[in-house]
């Protein structure tokens, strides 16, 4: 009898989520959640200056207060080289700031007590003395003459670059330029903006003296990487230390990096020999942690007047904070930067890209976003949108007539990369149709008339996801693989384990329903664990939307070793020769007559009490999976808005996504990450700003500043789907967790421009607050959200 | 109470003021010694050890820690335990019964209302306490009833579909008990 996959949780099922079940009832496990005992409490004292030289400091105060029982300064970590961490991007950070402070809220000290009021108290008491200095907020100070060195601690450091870097043909790209018809131009500023899920950063670091172990129960988006960084920072032995990531509140690339609290909690613990809790607050997380974005963008487009694309420009400058801890795996200096445009079939492309230091928190992580794609396809449909403008061309008509047709792959990239499917033109079909494309153009005429102002925004790209190949990707020389463990006890219930992580994505059910389609045991049959670095195959962890393309390939493939040795025990079983069988889901069967076959579950029984002759027992084992490109998902976002011209304020009508991220493994979570991609989109293009002022003082530190949008004034959205499976993916999945943040802001922002059409005004800068849209409106120029930049 | 709290009550008593207060909380009697500036969320958290009550912002603004004081959603993370003296509070762990799960625990599961779960119980208690309310919202009016609580995960759509159903769950149950009844 043939199991229906859908029924056992397969492929293609809709089945609901197996972490729910604790979820709901307030029964799951985040770090905050889990009390050791004896366990004592860390806090923070963090810099409220952007830059000074810490002249001294002293903790004699809070020492004294009743149930203090170490306070740690960067001085006492010097004493044990441990001031100075390396980031995962070959740069040093400080753990706790000895000569300087290099950002407000850096680490200056940390206080270990009985309880967390207690520390916080004192915290508190701790009187640092601060020699003020001239603050650098952004990359055209950063390189102005005579700009103080912010990384004077790097012995070969004598201005604020962190890196010049070059990508692609730019002779070609010249020659192009002087042939075009037109010459369209942009420049713009991605706001600095955070990831910031609703769960801070924290850890908990139990070290043992009996054992000498050291347990650390983390917020991290990759445990096994943590482990490795551990063992080379505080030059443990690797399997002394036990990283677990239990339940994360939420990722989105906020967790990827090593944070000085991780570290002091560590150094704290095995100086007291106790456990050691540190939590940080919101405004700890939201001026200390990795932000996202902070890039000015600036581009030509070659084009030739029936709006062909020839050539493309572009330059960018980066802003990376104090220290360069962006935690990308590429080999690329600037992350996926030119991954831009990789839709469109363009001959030739040429990017610059400088990376400089300021006195701002460091990072520049890959928030919701594959390293720099989400700026990278921005910039890609403003610069399409702007385009087609100059040349007075519809907005849908020039993305079709460049895109890559879908029998042209593989297609190579303007800057190299290799794309291999997708059904761009389709895609976009489908959402003009929902939106109803030509009636809107219809009601936007009529509308106009009347003085309403009503627009309408595409933006369509594909992006490259997995951070997956070894020739290209590594963190600290550890190739992006990712791997699977997969045992099947003797009833036929099986026990998965990946190097991933999930953070909200739905791993434990997922990765189940892949193990269900190349065996036919049941999902609910199969548990999943991850985040436990003693017991979890080494692997990477989650973000870039890697899991799927990586990790759900290697759950695929180590189910596909397993079926190949139950084949062997099932013709042992049916007591003829491999070559006699044949495998329908969950069961192999004579080819002579099919009604005689033996179930997986009865191979998983006898892979332990009746294997032939020679065969090892048992029914396990792994597999580590190299992919050998990154996956190409494809995604189109409209949307409808319309902007009072009164106030500025814009509101949405519609906004249609249409995504093809491949084979979709749980519709229903798909559909939820989509959501919530959007939702993202929605709140960068509208609110979401972490800003600075003249002295470096974080504006936007905490949820009354830092805008975030809630179910009131987030839209609704309308999903469709489109499949092409991935070549080369085991199942042909694709990844989808971060396809709309990526791609939305432009399909916002784009709607908006597009509403003040034929005023001029070019580009607003993210957000668009309401000051912004009507300023632009009333003086009928672009307005900038930041200063100009030219670093060269 | 439990070690944390106590420990530092005794250890620093000279000066630390403790107050006796009795709560009530998913229908428990406790009496206990606290601090007076102690939080309510973290004595719920810590000295009652239920955490299921989340704590994610420093002013009030994500929702992540609310819970019902006498059937109203409050955010326990700006309310003092001291305040909680002779009042009854529903956390998340109250929400279902031994053998069943609410209508609300329900609509979250099945509309795919949670991801990362963190924001869920807040959102949960919000919803309960907008439903005794009014048992047939608008979409509009979860929508509005929500915009105290944040949620970075989901997007808000399925959690507003997770309280519709909610909704609806609960109307009919109370449909069914009527008719038992008459
Ligand atoms: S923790 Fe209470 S509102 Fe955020
Ligand atoms: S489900 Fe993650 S914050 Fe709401």
């Amino acid at each position: 009898m043939t199991i229906d996959e859908v029924k056992i949780g397969g492929l293609g099922a809709r089945r609901s989520r197996v972490e729910d079940n604790r979820f709901i009832r307030g029964m799951g496990n985040y770090v905050d959640d889990i009390t050791l005992p004896g366990m004592l409490h860390m806090e923070i004292l963090r810099s409220p200056l952007a830059h000074a030289r810490i002249k001294s400091i002293d903790t004699s105060a809070a020492m004294a207060i009743p149930g203090v029982q170490l306070v740690l300064t960067g001085e006492l970590l010097a004493s044990r080289n441990l001031a100075w961490m390396p980031t995962l991007s070959y740069d040093t950070q400080a753990v706790l700031a000895t000569d300087k402070v290099r950002f407000q809220g850096q680490e200056v000290a940390c206080v270990v007590a009985d309880d967390p009021y207690i520390a916080k108290d004192a915290c508190e008491a701790i009187v640092v003395d601060y020699e003020a200095l001239p603050v650098i907020v952004n990359p055209t100070q950063a390189m102005a003459d005579g700009a103080p060195i912010i990384r004077d601690d790097k012995e070969n450091q004598h201005d604020n670059v962190v890196f010049d870097w070059e990508v692609g043909d730019k002779d070609g790209t010249d020659r192009a330029f002087a042939a075009a018809d037109v010459v369209s131009e942009l420049e713009l500023h991605y706001p600095r903006s955070h990831p910031s899920p609703i769960e801070t950063c924290g850890s908990i670091a139990d070290f043992d003296r009996a054992t000498s172990k050291l347990t650390v129960y983390m917020t991290t988006q990759a445990p096994h990487i943590i482990r490795a960084a551990v063992a080379m920072v505080a030059e443990l032995p690797e399997h002394m230390i036990r990283i677990v990531s239990p339940d994360l509140g939420g990722g989105f690339g906020n967790k990827v990096p090593i944070y000085p609290g991780y570290v002091v909690s560590i150094l704290a613990s095995i100086l007291l020999e106790r456990p050691v809790k540190w939590i940080e607050d919101k405004t700890g997380n939201l001026i200390s942690t990795g932000f996202g974005r902070d890039i000015y963008l600036r581009g030509q487009m070659a084009l030739r007047n029936d709006g062909k694309i020839l050539a493309v420009r572009m330059h960018t400058d980066s802003d990376h904070g104090a220290f360069f801890s962006d935690a990308q795996p590429s080999k690329f200096k600037i992350g996926l930067m030119h991954s831009a445009f990789a839709c469109y079939d363009i001959p030739v492309a040429h990017l610059t890209a400088r990376g400089v230091y300021t006195n701002k928190a460091p990072g520049g992580v890959a928030y919701r976003c594959s390293f720099r794609i989400t700026e990278a396809m921005f910039f890609q449909e403003r610069m399409v949108q702007v385009a087609a403008d100059d040349l007075g061309i519809d907005q849908a008509e020039i993305r079709r007539l460049n895109f890559v047709q879908d029998d042209d792959f593989p297609h190579r990239t303007p800057f190299g990369f290799l794309t291999d499917s997708g059904q761009y033109a389709k895609c976009l079909d489908i959402g003009l149709e929902a939106i109803g494309y030509e009636d809107f153009l219809k009601q936007k005429e009529e509308a106009r008339k009347n003085g309403r102002l009503l627009g309408i925004g595409i933006s369509t790209m594909t992006e490259p996801l997995g951070a997956g190949n070894s020739r290209e990707y590594d963190i600290l020389g550890i190739k992006m693989f990712d791997s699977a463990e997969l045992r099947v006890h003797m009833t036929g219930k099986a026990i998965l384990r990946t190097g991933a992580k999930t953070q909200g994505q739905g791993h434990e059910t997922t990765w189940a329903q892949i193990v269900a389609h190349e065996l036919g045991i049941p999902a609910d049959d199969v548990v999943v664990e991850e985040g436990d670095t003693d017991t979890a195959p080494f692997g990477m962890g989650t973000y870039a939307s890697r899991s799927t393309p990586v990790a759900g390939a290697a759950v695929s493939m180590v189910s596909r070793k397993i079926r190949a040795k139950a084949r062997k025990i099932a013709a042992h079983l049916l007591e003829v020769s491999e070559e006699d069988i044949e495998w329908e889901l969950g069961r192999f069967y004579l080819r002579s007559s099919p009604e005689s076959g033996v179930t997986i579950q009865e191979c998983a029984t006898a892979a332990y009490s009746n294997v032939p002759d020679g065969m090892e027992p048992g029914l396990e084992n792994n597999a580590y999976y190299d992919p050998p490109n990154l996956t190409w998902p494809f995604g189109c976002y409209i949307t409808t808005v319309e902007v009072d011209p009164l106030t500025g304020v814009w509101d949405v009508l519609n906004v249609v996504a249409v995504d093809d991220c491949g084979v979709r493994i749980n519709p229903m979570i798909v559909e939820g990450q989509i959501m919530g991609g959007l939702a993202e989109a929605y709140a960068i293009a509208n609110m979401q700003l972490i800003t600075f002022d003249s002295e470096g003082n974080c504006v936007g530190s905490n949820y009354m500043d830092y805008l975030l949008p809630t179910a009131w004034e987030t839209p609704g959205f309308e999903l469709h789907e489109v499949v092409t499976p991935c070549p080369h993916h085991p199942i042909g999945a694709k990844g989808v967790g971060e396809c709309a943040t990526v791609g939305g802001p432009a399909a916002f922002v784009n709607a908006v421009l597009d509403a003040l059409k034929g005023t001029g005004v070019r580009n607003i800068d993210m957000p668009l607050l309401p000051d912004r849209v009507y300023e632009a409106l009333t003086e009928g120029h672009d307005v900038s959200g930041a200063p100009p930049t030219r670093t060269g | 109470m439990t070690s944390l709290f106590e420990v530092v009550s005794t250890e620093s008593s000279v000066d630390t003021p403790i107050r006796r207060i009795t709560v009530t909380v998913n229908g428990k009697q406790h009496t206990l010694d606290v601090e007076p500036r102690l939080l309510l969320a973290h004595l719920i958290r810590q000295g009652l050890e239920l955490t299921g009550t989340h704590t994610g912002c420093d002013t009030t603004s994500c929702g992540a820690c609310t819970v019902l004081i006498d059937g109203v959603p409050v955010k326990s993370c700006t309310m003092l335990a001291v305040q909680a003296d002779g009042h009854d509070v529903t956390t998340v762990e109250g929400l279902a019964s031994a053998s069943e799960l609410d209508p609300i625990q329900e609509g979250f599961r099945d509309e795919h209302g949670l991801q990362c779960g963190f924001c869920t119980p807040g959102m949960m208690l919000t919803a309960k306490a907008l439903l005794d309310e009014n048992p047939n919202p608008t979409e509009d009016e979860v929508r509005w009833a929500l915009s105290g609580n944040l949620c970075r995960c989901t997007g808000y759509q399925n959690i507003v579909k997770s309280v519709l159903l909610a909704a609806e769950g609960l109307r009919a149950k109370d449909d069914v008990e009527e008719d038992e009844a008459s």
